[in-house]
């Protein structure tokens, strides 16, 4: 089990080699993506920021967690900081399994909770020149529109395609 | 919600001291002036420490050693210094401490900064003695600056009575000798008497040193990556408290998750010396 950060792009086909495991008849993975529009705003580029000491460790049990939950081979999740650009992929998950229902599962789960979880960061700028972190400026602005999850910490308004 | 005006440090050392018959600022305790106190005290609460003086004071070389704002005016007393600052530094709200406190402790400006109400003209403490409000060690929010005009306009400079006729947070102070002054040769030995028993006080509570390390709005907003902070503040919840007042953070606490030497904890966790302390904005990844 293996969460860890990557300051260049992802390189897939490199990550999809360490899930390969002879009792693996199955392998799914998520790709999150840089998306062209957010909250009524066209967005030229992003920038991730991560606490990565602490995300290290807090990406590590969402992996065990997945990994008790469902009976999987391996899991490996990469998510990229630094200025990304659009299309470019932010994040990457992948689950090798004995059969497809787990990995689709195990690779549902991760994401989700990486996306809850993770002390990580995400500043868009926009076309009209403006920028802003996700979900601290505008809920800091519209606390109304918070609704908290079992972590007490959801900001999550799906803002982006990830 | 409010967003909280930036706090500096103002130490008003432009008084008269008429009865003491020598310059209050640098009477001594332990062996350090009373100013150089003051703004070492002031210091540890805010970025920026200013001493208010008079125009004739502003080549002494006691004060001279430190950032200055040089009262508009002659003749009409400490509102006057605050008045100055906020002409001096327009949009900024102002921790306000009086040279001739020598009791004055972190745990009073703590109390103070903690409690603070951004949207009252000033945050103050009652004096223990009378009940009313005490000027002179005060939080005073940029709104005050147009209403103190107001108030001179009308010929008045008492800045205990600008308080009473204005809306003003008042707070019971939990230091409650805080706020003794020493006017007079007789009260600054008797001040001098207490000040070594005072330090050794065991319900002061050590400062203790910090690292602050900010990521994202935070490090946007605080104007900086990390930080070693000395404070009093026992737990997170404190601490962000300081943090927020010093820096101007827009986010309130329930917005943020803290860890503490590169784990969540809770906001009522015990800080220890050392400590490394992230506040966690809202996240964003994926």
């Amino acid at each position: 089990m293996r969460f860890r950060f990557t300051h260049a792009a992802i390189d897939t086909a490199a990550a999809r080699r360490e899930l390969i495991d002879p009792g693996a008849g199955g392998y799914a993975s998520f790709e999150g993506w840089v998306r062209d529009f957010n909250e009524g705003q066209q967005v030229t580029h992003l920038e991730y920021e991560a606490f990565e000491e602490l995300a290290l460790k807090e990406g590590e049990r969402i992996l065990a967690e997945a990994a008790a939950r469902f009976p999987i081979k391996h899991a490996l999740c990469i998510h990229r900081v630094g200025r990304l650009s659009l299309s470019d992929m932010a994040v990457w998950v992948g689950v090798s399994s004995t059969h497809r229902g787990e990995a689709f599962d195990a690779c549902r789960l991760i994401i989700d909770e990486v996306k809850h979880r993770l002390p990580i960061w995400k500043k868009e700028h926009y076309r009209s020149g403006d920028s802003g972190w996700v979900n601290c400026e505008r809920c800091a602005a519209a606390p109304e529109h918070r609704h908290a999850d079992a972590h007490g910490h959801d900001h999550d308004h799906d803002h982006d395609a990830a | 919600m409010s967003v909280h005006a930036p706090l500096r440090g103002l130490v008003l050392a432009g008084g008269a001291s008429g009865r003491m018959k020598r310059d209050k600022a640098t009477l001594l305790y332990e062996g350090r002036s009373q100013l150089d106190r003051a703004v070492e005290l002031v210091a540890r609460h805010v970025d920026q420490v200013f001493v208010s003086v008079r125009a004739s004071q502003g080549a002494d070389p006691a004060r001279a050693r430190y950032p200055l704002i040089v009262d508009s005016v002659e003749g009409r007393g400490p509102i006057i210094g605050i008045r100055s600052a906020s002409a001096a530094h327009p949009g900024n709200a102002w921790l306000v401490v009086a040279c001739d406190l020598p009791f004055l402790s972190d745990r009073a400006l703590r109390q103070l900064i903690a409690e603070r109400d951004p949207a009252a003209s000033a945050t103050a403490y009652t004096s223990v003695h009378d009940g009313l409000p005490e000027p002179l060690c005060a939080i005073w929010e940029p709104k005050a600056a147009a209403e103190i005009d107001a108030f001179l306009g009308r010929g008045k400079d008492c800045p205990r009575k600008f308080l009473m006729n204005h809306a003003v947070r008042l707070l019971e102070p939990k230091d409650r000798r805080a706020l003794d002054n020493v006017n007079t040769p007789e009260e600054y030995v008797r001040a001098s008497d207490l000040i070594p028993a005072s330090s050794a006080d065991p319900t002061t509570a050590p400062a203790m040193q910090l690292k602050i390390q900010y990521f994202a709005l935070m490090r946007e907003q605080s104007g900086r990556s990390e930080e070693t902070v000395e404070t009093l503040a026992s737990t997170p919840a404190d601490l962000y408290a300081e943090l927020k007042a010093r820096h101007g953070f827009t986010l309130p606490r329930e917005q943020l998750k803290v860890a503490v030497n590169s784990e969540f904890a809770a906001w009522s966790r015990p800080l220890a010396a050392g400590d490394a302390v992230v506040f966690i904005p809202p996240v964003a990844g994926g």
